[in-house]
């Protein structure tokens, strides 16, 4: 290409939109005499919430383009996935106000942080390019990292900060170990131009540091959905971090990252389809079991949540791996479901105080809260019957189209698997429903147990948004699946 | 008029708006909110019934079709719909499921004494739940509703069941659930080869038939746990035993029920080369429930574990019935779950009676009732004897139509049975005698009040419709007529297919398709 040339930057205005707000934040944070936490998260949802709209506004169904010299590209799929992010970092920054405020955590750092996390998450969905893909899983990654080590004086949380940014860059070292093996032999860093090259030749030509450079971009990633065999770090992680930080690591990178995986397996990679799916139903069903099994014995919730987070997380790999139409549509209801539940149960964790200062922990520490909080009681129960793929609730309907993918591409074991699986698993989402509403209050109460934190309207909107769509999403599903199937269109397969 | 409304869908319904109007009630605790809750379930229960039978009056029992359907696009484009109606099959179920939600909220009147509303609100949800499954025309659903169950009933078992509820809701809930997810997968299966998830349009649809041995076996695993068929019942006798009465009510009457309709509906007339196939295993597996499963009963000491077990042989009958794929041995299944669904709430009701009143379930602690509680044990008799079958109850006719049937089906299967009659005898006459006669040995028994007014009411109806239908079976017999005619003739028409046939699935596709006119 010659001559000067002007990207169009109109395709990723929000981003730079969500960019100079976090810098702006973050001068006012530093130069205002007043600080005011909470004044900085609202400029921060204030951000989100002008992103997602301009994105809304600007998208057209069916449109696709590139920009910036096809590094980036925009359409259906990646609009879905955009939009789903921008409203996850939204409601998981509205709800961590109040527990933010009473862990004393209230640095004016944290909302500049969420925005460029979520930045770099937008970067990573819509990259078309390994560099982009690179940058943007780096600029959420330093983020995180950031974010997990706020509460630095504590051991547990620096511990568990540690571990993450040790683990998240070993997995930084395999992706661009891939890529580079994948650069060797292509010559390229591009999708549209891998993708070329792959379908040049047969698939027996191709060279074996091709299939290595691939197996190490699907570790990576499978690293950053914490599926199994690399989600050692997730159970740590989760209990180690304050519980807002958890409910925001635990949610939306994990949706961003699986669309990426989702993305590089079916754009790029999707004449590898026969090499690939092999690998995907093994971490899969993995996923599905260790989730089920390791969760049973967990007495800390957090620790259960990300138990369960794997487990989920193989559910939606059952949709990667059918590699069909039905396989795509599947994984956006499904990540789309989880991440409601996912933020609705963080919500319920972070409007209650625990024994200790750091809030609900033990499971014990839900002990006949039913008695107390009729209403959070029930909405926590419905988020675990819907975890658990209890009709009517949401979760069942995610589950649905997952397994219904798995038997379209005749992946009958794998959805054997996965049936039997959320079976044990349901045992551990009704232990959390049975010591709400079976056991009694303890006879010997901490003083704060069951006790609600000050809540915020934030918060309250959140969890009754959240609660509202698992309940009735059996009533309007159409919306959902519309999306998705534009979603799925936008993609060759 | 009354045509013009999607009568059918409201009835379904408007058991979760009366729920929905006591939830209105949450947040001021005061004991009149506990009556309203009360009087909330019950009218919203009663005039549910009401329409149940509008629908009965408006059923035309001539017809083998699907009646009273309500059909609106759910999910364009996976085509899927909500789709209900009713047919001879199902409306007796429905009926007897709006018919026993109004005594289980008169059961817990008293006896519930915490978080009543919310206990209602879980009744009245469970109902909606149970009408709407068994009057689902769609598989997606069907399977919704079939499984929502587990929810409110869970919840029922564990918040007010009794000393070891907690092990009870969990493995009733675990253990149906894993039954069940099969399902779903057969389920889903189904939907790809019909092409959508309707359920007429799948009853006509010719499956393969060594795929049908698949699928066949998917639903057997999750309406056996639920009927239950020995071995898979061992779930049952904790569910009861802790449930509070009127949740043993619900489970007994209608919550096994599920199980016999999903064979009838699904495996008898969707998968008639595996029905065939499987038939001796359903036999075995029924004739030992029933002759097991009595002699685990004569030893029971616990009078809701004993009629639980008794529950399990009754269904043997069931399975056995249905099976036979016999006019009268289907016919005779259905009878036999609409009088075990009235018989057994009524035994539960009765041990209910008497556990509100002394807090023991132990048949030890009792003896020589008669004399302080004679209007109890009449009723309590009454209701023994119908569990036997005599005739007169409709425990009889049900019971005979399945030995009928099941004579010309198998005539060992047919005597082995019948020895189940005579055990079920045993145990019941031998309960009553320990409960209800002899001294009055237990110096706390003393005190023991009579029935009162609201107890009569309970048990009247049901000691008169089980009287009802033992003289007079026909309203039930004809209603199911000429669905199970249908059911019958498909089976046979399947099954007339040369046997060689079976072995080479393509030609016996091309043949049953021409056969069904397609």
């Amino acid at each position: 290409m010659t001559g000067f040339y002007i990207p169009d930057f109109s395709l990723i205005l929000p981003e730079v939109f969500l960019a100079l707000s976090a810098l702006l934040i973050l001068m006012e944070g530093s130069f205002v005499k007043k600080r005011s936490f909470r004044r900085s998260v609202h400029y921060g949802l204030l951000a989100l919430g002008l992103a997602l709209f301009y994105l809304i506004f600007q998208n057209e169904a069916g449109q696709s383009w590139v920009t910036f010299e096809g590094q980036i590209k925009q359409d259906d799929f990646i609009f879905f996935a955009k939009a789903l992010i921008l409203l996850g970092s939204l409601g998981t920054l509205a709800m961590s106000v109040p527990s933010m405020m009473k862990e004393n955590l209230t640095s004016f750092e944290y909302p500049p942080l969420v925005l460029l996390a979520t930045l770099g998450m937008l970067l990573m969905v819509e990259a078309n390019d390994f560099i982009i893909l690179f940058i943007g899983m780096e600029m959420q990654g330093l983020s995180l990292y950031v974010l997990a080590a706020l509460q630095r004086d504590h051991p547990r949380v620096s511990e568990a900060a540690l571990k993450y940014f040790i683990l998240g860059a070993f997995a930084t070292g395999l992706f661009l170990y891939g890529v580079s093996l994948m650069y060797g032999f292509t010559g390229a860093t591009n999708f549209d131009i891998i993708s070329s090259v792959i379908r040049a030749e047969s698939v027996n030509d191709l060279s074996l540091s091709l299939f290595v450079g691939l197996i190490f971009i699907m570790a990576a990633l499978a690293f950053k959905v914490s599926a199994v065999p690399f989600h050692m770090w997730t159970p740590d992680v989760y209990q180690g971090c304050p519980t807002p930080v958890t409910a925001f690591i635990g949610g939306v990178p994990k949706v961003a990252a699986m669309v990426v995986f989702l993305r590089l397996m079916a754009s790029p990679f999707l004449l590898l389809y026969g090499e690939w799916q092999s690998l995907i139903i093994f971490i899969s069903a993995a996923s599905m079991i260790v989730g089920a099994f390791a969760a049973l014995g967990q007495t800390d919730l957090k620790r259960l949540l990300a138990y369960s987070a794997i487990g989920q997380m193989g559910y939606v790999l059952i949709g990667i791996a059918s590699g069909n139409d039905e396989g795509i549509q599947s994984v956006f209801v499904y990540l789309t479901i989880y991440l409601v539940m996912f933020m609705g149960t963080f919500a319920c964790l972070l409007s209650l105080k625990g024994k200790t200062p750091e809030g609900v922990q033990e499971i014990e520490d839900l002990k006949g809260i039913s008695l107390l909080h009729p209403r959070l009681s029930f909405i926590l129960a419905v988020f675990m019957f819907s975890m658990a793929g209890i009709p009517p609730l949401a979760g069942f309907f995610a589950k649905l189209y997952v397994f219904k993918a798995a038997i379209s591409a005749g992946l009958f074991y794998l959805a054997i698997i996965g049936v039997l699986t959320s079976v044990v698993a349901s045992y551990y989402y009704l232990k959390i429903v049975k010591v709400m509403y079976f056991d009694a209050l303890p006879e010997t109460p901490s003083a704060s147990h069951g006790q609600l934190l000050v809540l915020s309207p934030e918060i309250i909107v959140v969890l009754n948004i959240c609660a509202a769509i698992i309940l009735v999403f059996f009533l309007f599903p159409n919306g959902v699946l519309e999306l998705a199937q534009r979603a799925a269109l936008a993609l060759p397969i | 008029m009354l045509t013009s409304l999607p009568l059918l869908s409201i009835t379904i319904f408007l058991p979760l708006l009366g729920a929905f109007v006591i939830l209105l009630n949450w947040g001021n605790k005061q004991t009149s909110l506990a009556m309203n809750a009360r009087w909330v379930a019950l009218w919203t229960s009663l005039v549910t019934w009401g329409l149940a039978v509008t629908l009965w009056w408006n059923f035309d029992a001539s017809s083998s079709e699907f009646q009273l359907q309500d059909k609106f696009q759910w999910m364009p484009l996976l085509n899927i719909s909500y789709h209900v109606g009713l047919d001879g099959i199902s409306l007796p179920l429905f009926l007897l499921s709006a018919f026993l939600v109004p005594i289980c909220v008169l059961v817990s009147w008293t006896s519930i004494q915490d978080k009543v509303s919310e206990y209602m609100v879980a009744f009245l949800v469970l109902e909606t739940f149970l009408l709407g499954m068994f009057s689902a025309l769609d598989f997606i659903l069907f399977y919704l509703f079939f499984e929502s169950v587990l929810i409110p009933m869970f919840l029922i078992i564990g918040i007010w069941g009794g000393l070891n509820r907690i092990y009870a809701a969990f493995k009733f809930f675990l253990y149906t659930l894993l039954g069940s997810v099969l399902s779903l997968l057969a389920i889903i299966y189904i939907y790809f080869e019909v092409g959508s998830s309707s359920i007429p349009a799948a009853l006509v649809t010719p499956f393969d038939p060594q795929i049908q041995t698949w699928l066949w076996l998917a639903f057997f695993a999750s309406f056996a746990v639920k009927i239950p068929m020995w071995p898979l019942h061992t779930w049952l006798p904790d569910a009861h035993v802790e449930a509070p009465t009127a949740g043993s009510v619900i489970l007994a009457g209608v919550l096994l029920k599920m199980g016999g309709y999903g064979f009838i509906r699904f495996s008898l007339s969707m998968f008639p080369e595996a029905s065939s196939y499987f038939t001796p295993m359903i036999f075995t597996l029924s004739i030992i429930a029933i002759i097991y499963t009595s002699l685990v009963a004569l030893v029971q000491k616990d009078m809701k574990k004993l009629i639980a077990y008794a529950s399990v042989a009754h269904m043997g009958f069931v399975t056995l019935g249905i099976f036979t794929a016999d006019a009268q041995g289907i016919q005779g299944a259905i009878m036999q779950m609409v009088s075990h669904g009235l018989v057994s709430a009524a035994l539960f009701i009765c041990v209910g009676v008497i556990y509100d009143r002394l807090h023991s379930r132990e048949i030890a602690d009792y003896g020589g009732i008669v004399h302080i509680m004679p209007r109890y044990a009449t009723f309590f008799m009454f209701f023994i004897l119908a569990s036997i079958g005599l005739p007169g109850t409709s425990g009889f006719v049900g019971e005979f139509l399945v030995l009928l049937g099941a004579f010309q089906a198998n005539t060992w299967a047919t005597l082995l049975a019948t020895t189940g009659i005579v055990l079920g005898a045993a145990y019941a006459l031998w309960l009553y005698r320990r409960v209800v006669f002899g001294q009055l040995s237990n110096p706390r028994l003393k005190g023991l009040t009579d029935l009162d007014w609201r107890e009569k009411i309970v048990l009247g109806p049901l000691a008169t419709s089980i009287l009802l239908f033992g003289l007079y079976p026909t309203p039930v017999l004809i209603l199911a007529e000429a669905s199970v005619a249908k059911v019958i003739d498909q089976f046979n028409l399947a099954l007339e297919v040369d046997g060689n046939l079976l072995v080479n699935p393509k030609k016996f596709l091309e043949v049953a398709y021409l056969r069904r006119g397609q």
